[in-house]
């Protein structure tokens, strides 16, 4: 891989993608069962076991205030690590994982969508499709205060 | 006689002989010859039984008896040593066992009588009348027949005290009884005659031994060697004049008789002597040397251990509580207290949990014995080796990392080691090997289970999760090796057609991958297809450990750590009063506030209504006591703390997360913010 391309996973929320850097996505899981952590965002879903550690799980959709929805057969965890710190995001299924130039990938200033442009690191195309790529630190700045 | 203060005593002493016999009957079995692990296992047999009738367990002392017997006729060569006889002894050694066991919980001996094995032991026992055992004159004690002299083993101890008769001027004789076949009550005819012997002279052995004569348990004769002052035609009156007595036969022992009479193993000796031979036996296995030297050692009551574990536990849930303030204040010099805090408590933790630590021995010490079932059962040869013993760990994770490693070894036994022909036409050995070994890597013990059988069949796994229907067939084929080892951790998994009484039911690995886990630890499993499996288990060594109860609040599960609760009340719910718009209620005679945990964790609750009671859980913070309303008690448990990680350790009222026996998540509440 030449060296200005990155990796993402690219993901589905509703009928939008989005893409996490391949290097902070640990693992992709299917549904666990969750156990709610009282006193904590409505977008905190709880924490689930993952092979003998304890991982809050953060759930996108309610995160950019879409409804909520019953988990499926494609239901994903996509958990993340950055720097040493572990959570887990929800999504509706996980498609592939593409890679872009670097140079493709466009900023965000002028865009509006649904999601806070605090948590999008940028645009990427993919033929016709449009992959919004997400701030991974950014999700969870309201807890590590970044 | 009150025996109760000596069941623990009694309990614990009988599970440490059971264990010796355990491993000398395992030995005996490699190597039938050997005399002193015969001896060894006939003194075992001997102190269980007289420790069973002390107790007045008379079931159990009955079934030591028959051991016993069958077992001195082993060491006197007439009983030989056949894998059947070790199989019944084996069975012996279970029903002593499941004794001890029902003794420990209920203080009696149980309604069990095994009558079966005494069948057996019987059996063994009148097959071996027939036979005269062997010619050797090392080995045999006395004929059975009659008509000659009755010579009688003499060991040293004897030996020795004849010489000091001798010494004395004193007479010795072998006195031979025989009663009338027709007498009633022989015990009480021996008995005549002990006394006899007794008032005039000592005796120093006695063939059957005192107590079975005692018991009646003889023929109709027996023979004693005796010393005194008096002379053979003294004894030869007196005893003739005693009714029912067919025959006298008393012959003189000298010191050419002590020179022919041949060697016997120690019996009734010396507890001295026996200490001795003991440790003779265990030097020679090397076993003194691998034992620790003995350093000053205190015996401490584990549950004084465990209150100690307990607020050292709670100590840190307070530290980390703090932790999470300081952080959030900002204060440099806080910060830095609360730092220098946190070396201690760890420190201190650190101590503690070794203190608690035990080596893995205790739990593999059933290892071999069951292995050496399965393979007998399986019809497999299999050797189990085991290595790094003296490995330690902390003891909760002792107690519960037996299930698991059981059934990982029998999966190894069953599915992985293939039968000897299968083997031998693969080009292996015919015995297949199991390695068992424990050791310790930076701050984790690892356990691996290793074994040189089948290794697992990975495209049968394949097709077992196509047939499932738990991924499309492209998925499976992208999946590595790896990862479709993971789905063997799946409850309900398995690739075996049959369902055996061992395995198969697919049942097994994701209990233990879940027992694993809540212990803190996590399993791996490598396989090489025709070389073998592998099952790495890696354990944390230190762990903060705490005794909670587990609460249900609505549908959710929170443990409260015991160490704050001071008493669990029902609570009528018209005992609540208000004062200054805070619920309370008195009991005995103070005035408690009561807090609803359901507000508290943001959970609806339903009105109180009708209830008769409430589940109300008094917890204490110094010296305030608070009432927190549940709904219900699931039990107590020693849960491990884990935490909630860096993004949601600052949550008020929750101190930490563990992870229950089911695999799920409970939250720990944080009982100092709540009240």
């Amino acid at each position: 891989m030449a060296a200005n391309q990155k990796q993402y996973v690219i993901f589905q929320i509703e009928n939008d993608e989005y893409g996490a850097d391949i290097n902070k996505v640990t693992i992709i899981e299917r549904m666990l069962n969750i156990t709610r952590v009282p006193k904590t965002p409505p977008y905190i879903k709880g924490v689930i076991n993952l092979r003998g550690d304890i991982i809050p799980v953060m759930d996108l959709r309610t995160r950019f205030f879409l409804p909520e929805r019953e988990a499926d057969d494609n239901t994903r965890i996509i958990i993340i690590d950055i720097s040493g710190i572990s959570y887990g995001i929800i999504v509706d299924s996980v498609v592939e994982v593409l890679q872009f130039e670097e140079s493709s990938i466009e900023s965000v200033s002028g865009f509006t969508s649904n999601v806070s442009l605090d948590y999008i690191s940028g645009v990427a195309k993919s033929g016709e499709r449009l992959i919004t790529l997400l701030n991974l630190e950014k999700l969870v700045s309201e807890f590590t205060n970044v | 006689m009150d025996i109760s203060q000596y069941l623990n005593i009694f309990v614990e002493e009988s599970k440490e002989h059971l264990q010796d016999l355990n491993t000398s009957l395992l030995e005996l079995e490699k190597d039938p010859g050997n005399i002193s692990i015969l001896n060894e296992i006939f003194r075992v047999a001997h102190t269980l039984k007289g420790m069973a009738g002390t107790m007045g367990y008379t079931k159990m002392s009955n079934l030591t008896h028959k051991m016993e017997d069958v077992l001195d006729g082993l060491r006197n060569s007439r009983i030989q040593v056949s894998s059947d006889v070790v199989d019944v002894l084996f069975k012996c050694l279970d029903a002593l066992e499941s004794y001890v066991g029902i003794v420990s919980t209920t203080g009696n001996e149980g309604e069990e009588d095994y009558s079966e094995i005494v069948e057996f032991l019987s059996e063994i026992l009148d097959k071996s009348k027939g036979t005269k055992g062997t010619d050797n004159k090392e080995n045999k004690t006395f004929t059975e027949d009659k008509n000659n002299h009755l010579k009688l083993e003499l060991n040293e101890y004897d030996k020795n005290v004849i010489e000091n008769a001798f010494g004395q001027s004193l007479n010795v004789y072998q006195i031979y009884v025989e009663l009338d076949q027709k007498c009633l009550l022989k015990a009480a005819r021996a008995f005549i005659i002990f006394q006899i012997l007794e008032k005039n002279s000592d005796i120093i052995k006695s063939v059957p031994p005192v107590n079975d004569i005692e018991d009646e348990k003889f023929d109709y004769y027996f023979t004693v060697i005796v010393i005194s002052k008096y002379d053979k035609e003294f004894f030869t009156k007196e005893l003739n004049s005693v009714s029912e007595v067919r025959k006298v036969e008393i012959t003189e022992i000298t010191r050419n008789h002590l020179g022919n009479i041949r060697h016997a193993p120690d019996t009734d000796v010396k507890r001295s002597e026996e200490k001795e031979t003991k440790h003779v036996m265990k030097d020679s296995s090397q076993k003194s040397a691998e034992k620790k030297l003995s350093s000053k050692t205190v015996r401490v009551d584990i549950e004084r251990l465990d209150v100690l574990m307990n607020l050292v536990s709670e100590l840190i849930i307070i530290k980390t509580r703090l932790d999470g303030l300081i952080s959030d204040n900002g204060d440099r010099e806080c910060a830095q207290t609360i730092e220098s805090l946190e070396r201690v408590t760890t420190s201190l933790h650190d101590a503690v949990m070794k203190v608690r630590m035990v080596p893995v021995e205790t739990v593999f010490n059933r290892f071999p014995r069951m292995v050496r079932d399965i393979s007998r059962e399986l019809g497999k040869d299999i050797e189990l080796h085991m290595s790094g013993v003296e490995t330690e760990l902390d003891r909760t994770v002792i107690d519960e990392i037996g299930d698991p490693l059981i059934h990982i070894l029998r999966n190894s036994a069953d599915h992985g080691i293939e039968k000897p022909e299968e083997r031998i036409s693969r080009g292996k050995d015919k015995t297949g090997n199991i390695w068992l070994r424990a050791y310790q890597a930076g701050n984790n013990v690892i356990i691996e289970v290793d074994d040189d059988g089948a290794g697992i069949d990975i495209d049968k796994v394949r097709r077992k999760i196509l047939e499932k229907g738990l991924e499309s067939e492209e998925i499976i084929n992208g999946l590595t090796d790896e990862e479709i080892i993971q789905y063997l951790f799946m409850p309900n998994f398995s690739t075996s057609d049959k369902i055996t009484d061992l395995s198969g039911r697919g049942v097994g690995l994701d209990v233990v991958k879940t027992k694993i886990e809540a212990l803190g630890g996590n399993v791996e499993l490598i396989s090489k297809r025709g070389q073998g499996s592998k099952t790495i288990i890696r354990l944390p060594l230190t762990l903060a450990i705490i005794q909670a109860l587990l609460v249900m609040v609505g549908t959710e599960k929170y443990a409260i750590p015991l160490n704050s609760i001071r008493e669990i009340y029902n609570l009528n719910p018209q005992d609540i009063k208000f004062v200054r718009n805070q619920e309370v209620t008195v009991l005995r005679d103070t005035v408690i506030p009561i807090i609803r945990l359901h507000d508290v964790l943001d959970i609806e609750r339903e009105p109180d209504g009708n209830k008769k009671s409430l589940t109300c859980v008094i917890v204490k913070k110094g010296e305030k006591l608070s009432g927190l309303i549940v709904d219900s008690l699931i039990n107590q448990q020693e849960i491990v703390i884990k935490s909630l990680g860096k993004l949601l350790s600052g949550i008020r009222c929750i101190a930490g997360a563990t992870i229950l026996g089911d695999g799920n998540v409970a939250l720990i509440l944080d009982v100092n913010s709540i009240v």
